[in-house]
């Protein structure tokens, strides 16, 4: 069986002075049946990878194998056969939610019922409402409904839950949960971290136009070597002047990094790494002023392949 | 389900774009109410009444007394007088048509007129003055001459205007209806979003025609109602013909806002577009006056204009009675601009 996905040395340049290499040679695969996460900072190129995939894009060199076919040869078949949300996509708000879906159904030879999109959703009750009416979390659904009523082997979901409340990103986190139960894969793109954790098998960690990494998120944590991180502030004689790599050299101590104005190590075993963490800090006569443990998650991940923050952007701006 | 009409993509397109219409109260009333408006104005404005009395102006002197009696003796004149200045002002200001002198030198006794050639009013203003001084002074006429009035509906200036309002009226609402619509979806992605469907593309161009032209049917039947009701505007030729025109002109001002539209990103740009297809058609084409009024040289570009043919088909039928094959060239014009831009536009369409 053919992968859900495959792409082979993907690469997408703009036009311009100087020209613009928003892709620059990307490969990976996704399994039938999985689900797929592409994470990374604002310009690193997950949304052009995802749009080619979709075939909105056409890529300027390499290939984006989707179920098994090509775009140059089956677009057709392809679109029959996939469910797209992108980023932004404002649908006419003087339609209803039955309208709207009854509308993308007729695009698909073959579907749900436009009533049974609306209840995969959960949004039966604003049926007949027009999307003008609905909140934020609420045209998000609509938006995913719209990508399901064709029946898709293949969803792609672009951000779907960037800027909603919590309460409506665990709405569309069972969504996809349900949809991968019944067999689909999904590919979604995403900037949180929490959520590629807990939604995907695999994740690609991309940065300016390349992967870093790729693997399940519980062995990308695993292989930064620690799995723990210790989070601790620092006051006395101008903490300012600490070096970055404060604690590296510690027993146990792995990595470390300065946030603003705490101090992240990143630690095999915080049992053995913060007695001597608090022995130095007395040499040095400063004082601890907070310190917390926690796991390690897939933003370390990022931290440890890019060398920056996820909340900066790809050519190094604050988001 | 999907082999029904009812779920035909064309169908729903058409559905969707229709509520998203209806939905929109101002805009129904827009696209309605404003050719109502402007006939119901420029038809009051240049409604066809007996020639108004000429107003002239007689300057103050020596004989003008006799003079103003004179005149005043003919219902046609309205006189008043002055002295040189106020005569000069009421001339310049278009109060007076003609001011008339009376002049005596020795016991030849005549008058001296001053009027601007180019006006008609004071040409005519002028003749119709010098008849009623040359009879007073006791002129007879060698040939007796009689009038015949005819002012019946089909020659008046309404019945010139209707075509060009409804001609009018086709193309702004294709124009800004189709090429508004279109721009607004591909600013709010909803392009892009149907590219990533399996919707076919010449289904959604077809769509976006299709709905224009059922939106005009209101327009149409009001404008011919009031007209008919109003003005007593009556159509000399077939209902038949005057539909076809409509029909297809109502399709090729879809294609042409469809091609405006094809390409721009906003609603600036597409609004610089209009206006720059449609400013030329507005004053070439012929609507509140003929376009022969315009140089022998730029007929031949006049005439290929997409309004020009509509609304020189809608006058042959509707005032003079010409049957379906007296307008062939200009059904033939309307349908090539139709097909044409409606192929273009689907080659060079930006979906995103």
């Amino acid at each position: 069986m053919s992968y859900a996905i495959e792409c082979r040395q993907l690469t997408k340049t703009w036009p311009g002075n100087p020209p613009v290499e928003a892709v620059r040679g990307i490969d990976l695969q996704v399994e039938r049946g999985t689900c797929f996460g592409v994470l990374g900072p604002n310009g690193a190129g997950k949304t052009t990878t995802i749009e080619i995939c979709e075939g909105l894009l056409q890529a300027t060199s390499g290939d984006a194998i989707v179920l098994g076919k090509n775009w140059a040869t089956d677009a057709d078949k392809i679109r029959q056969e996939i469910g797209i949300s992108l980023q932004e996509t404002r649908l006419s708000e003087k339609l209803t939610v039955l309208e709207t879906l009854t509308l993308f159904r007729s695009f698909y030879r073959s579907g749900m019922d436009p009533a049974e999109a609306i209840a995969k959703v959960s949004l039966q009750e604003k049926a007949n409402a027009r999307i003008k009416a609905l909140s934020g979390g609420q045209r998000q659904r609509v938006a995913v409904a719209t990508a399901l009523v064709g029946n898709p082997k293949l969803l792609f979901l672009d951000e779907p839950t960037t800027g909603l409340d919590p309460q409506s990103r665990r709405d569309l986190w069972r969504i996809i949960t349900e949809f991968r139960e019944g067999g689909g894969t999904v590919l979604l793109t995403t900037h949180y971290m929490d959520e590629a954790e807990r939604l995907c098998d695999r994740v690609a960690i991309f940065d300016r136009g390349k992967i870093l990494a790729i693997d399940s998120p519980q062995q990308l944590i695993a292989d930064l070597g620690a799995e723990h991180v210790v989070v601790f502030t620092v006051s006395g004689q101008n903490p300012a002047s600490l070096p970055e790599d404060f604690g590296v050299g510690l027993p146990g101590v792995i990595s470390a990094r300065l946030e603003t104005e705490h101090r992240c190590l990143s630690v095999r075993e915080p049992h053995i790494a913060i007695p001597s963490l608090l022995a130095l800090i007395n040499e040095r006569g400063l004082r601890l002023t907070s310190l917390t443990t926690r796991q390690a998650t897939l933003e370390d991940v990022f931290v440890h392949f890019a060398g920056h923050g996820l909340n900066e952007t790809s050519d190094g701006g604050a988001l | 389900m999907s082999s029904s009409w009812k779920m035909h993509p064309v169908t729903q397109l058409f559905l969707a774009r229709f509520r998203e219409f209806i939905r929109q109260p101002e805009a129904v009333f827009w696209s309605y109410v404003f050719p109502l408006v402007m006939m119901i104005a420029l038809g009051l404005a240049f409604r066809s009444e007996p020639m108004e009395a000429i107003s002239i102006v007689v300057q103050t002197g020596p004989g003008s007394e006799t003079l103003q009696t004179t005149l005043s003796g003919s219902k046609n004149l309205i006189v008043s007088t002055g002295i040189e200045a106020e005569c000069r002002q009421q001339l310049r200001a278009g109060q007076s048509e003609l001011i008339v002198v009376a002049q005596s030198n020795g016991e030849k006794s005549g008058y001296q007129f001053t009027f601007d050639p180019t006006r008609p009013g004071s040409v005519h203003a002028r003749d119709v003055v010098n008849d009623v001084l040359q009879r007073a002074a006791g002129r007879t006429d060698p040939v007796e001459t009689a009038d015949l009035a005819v002012t019946e509906p089909g020659s008046r200036y309404i019945d010139f205007l209707v075509p060009g309002l409804i001609g009018m009226g086709l193309m702004g609402g294709g124009v800004w209806g189709v090429g508004f619509a279109i721009v607004d979806m591909r600013i709010r992605q909803v392009l892009k979003r149907f590219l990533g469907t399996p919707m076919k593309k010449p289904h959604f161009v077809a769509a976006m025609m299709f709905s224009r032209m059922v939106f005009m049917i209101p327009e149409i039947i009001i404008v011919l109602l009031v007209s008919r009701f109003v003005f007593g505007v009556v159509n000399h030729g077939s209902y038949f013909s005057v539909m076809l025109l409509i029909a297809l002109g109502a399709f090729e001002f879809a294609g042409i806002g469809l091609l405006i539209a094809s390409r721009a990103k906003t609603l600036e740009a597409v609004s610089g577009l209009m206006n720059l297809a449609m400013v030329p058609m507005w004053i070439g084409s012929g609507i509140f006056f003929s376009s022969k009024r315009f140089p022998e040289f730029v007929q031949p570009v006049i005439e290929l204009l997409p309004l020009t043919p509509l609304i020189g088909g809608l006058r042959h039928v509707m005032q003079e009675g010409a049957g379906l094959h007296q307008i062939l060239p200009e059904l033939a014009i309307i349908l090539i601009w139709g097909a044409v831009t409606f192929f273009l536009a689907i080659r060079i369409f930006r979906w995103e």
